[in-house]
């Protein structure tokens, strides 16, 4: 695979590591002569000097080819362009983008650059699922596949506790796949019990959260 | 017309004076308290008291947009000095909040161009500037 990755800085330079450490063709492009200069000495012909937002530029790296683009600058007006142009002018089929301000999330998925992700919300949610206080956790979320994956804990008056899971009527576009008990994870089948304090994990389509957590955690559901 | 202007610098605040002269109502959005300056300079009243309206504001900020006024805005003019910004605030007012006109600085012709072809209004002074020069020189040459 061809992977180009626009911004040199911490996550740029790890991950245009990682992908060479792993076998693909990867051009780093940082604009900061400096740093460029310092990462010739380890990265030599993959890594370009250059402001990526300019057109030349891309297609110096060979953009065309490209069979991903990361844009991983701190500037998420950069990235967005990046990302965009890659996208609508040289076709490129896959893109990823850095979100720095997560604020800025709604005007990336506004020009449909996705997936779109930011390292403040990834922590965010990782302080949810260490910390579940909130009832419930969202996993995943396949903007494009209009597909999420959440976590629930199951509280002591759910209606679900003590149902076997084929017996729990959930809404169209939701399954159970997966039960975590007692330290250990496992797909239920149909005569699976429910149990209070199970943490529970469901995929299903986006706007069914409210519904889901009626089942599973009604205090939640109602605070 | 409303017309929203993102940016005062010598562009922006320039455009700014001469719509509200010409009797357009005016909001000018920028994220330098000091660039409100350019709008007084050479005025001999200052811009609130010509009924101008000024913003503190970075112009990816939803909340910044519509406290300038972005929803009645009829002319959305995107003339900070980030060609990137320009072209990402200008695509947000039309897609997000349906400006009908929208003017968009692009100081790289290569940027302005593609933009252009894909329904953006840019504006390119480099562009511009490259064009007299050759006719300059093409004169000079005759």
């Amino acid at each position: 695979m061809y992977v180009i990755i626009v911004g040199a800085g911490k996550v740029g330079r790890n991950l245009g590591r990682e992908l060479i450490h792993k076998g693909n063709e990867v051009t780093l492009i940082e604009s900061s002569r400096p740093r460029y200069l310092l990462l010739e000495e380890e990265y030599e012909h993959a890594v370009q000097y250059g402001d990526a937002t300019e057109l030349w530029v891309l297609e110096r790296a060979g953009i065309q080819r490209a069979d991903l683009v990361i844009a991983v600058t701190g500037d998420d007006e950069d990235n967005m362009l990046v990302c965009q142009v890659a996208k609508e002018k040289y076709l490129c089929e896959r893109i990823i983008a850095r979100v720095n301000n997560p604020r800025n999330y709604d005007h990336f998925k506004l020009l449909g650059i996705q997936p779109a992700v930011s390292a403040t919300d990834l922590i965010l949610r990782l302080i949810e699922h260490e910390v579940p206080r909130y009832g419930l956790v969202h996993l995943l979320a396949l903007e494009e596949e209009r597909l999420e994956i959440i976590e629930l804990e199951v509280s002591s008056d759910a209606p679900v506790v003590g149902e076997r899971v084929s017996a729990i009527a959930l809404p169209e576009g939701s399954l159970i796949i997966s039960v975590l008990r007692g330290g250990g994870g496992f797909v239920p089948k149909a005569d699976t019990v429910i149990e209070a304090g199970d943490e529970v994990l469901l995929v299903l389509d986006p706007g069914l959260e409210p519904a889901i957590t009626a089942f599973f955690a009604p205090t939640v559901a109602r605070g | 017309m409303f017309v929203l202007i993102v940016g005062a610098g010598r562009v922006g605040s320039a455009v700014a004076k001469s719509a509200l002269a010409a009797g357009h109502q005016v909001s000018v959005l920028d994220e330098d308290p000091l660039s409100h300056e350019r709008l007084d300079a050479g005025q001999s009243r200052s811009w609130e008291e010509s009924n101008g309206q000024f913003t503190v504001g970075t112009a990816l900020e939803t909340d910044a947009l519509i406290q300038a006024g972005i929803e009645r805005a009829e002319v959305f003019i995107a003339s900070t000095d980030g060609d990137n910004t320009n072209l990402i605030i200008a695509q947000i007012a039309q897609r997000r909040f349906g400006v009908p006109k929208v003017l968009v600085r692009v100081m790289d012709p290569a940027r302005a161009g593609w933009y252009g072809e894909q329904g953006l209004h840019t504006i390119s002074p480099t562009k511009h500037a490259i064009e007299m020069f050759e006719s300059a020189l093409a004169a000079e040459s005759a």
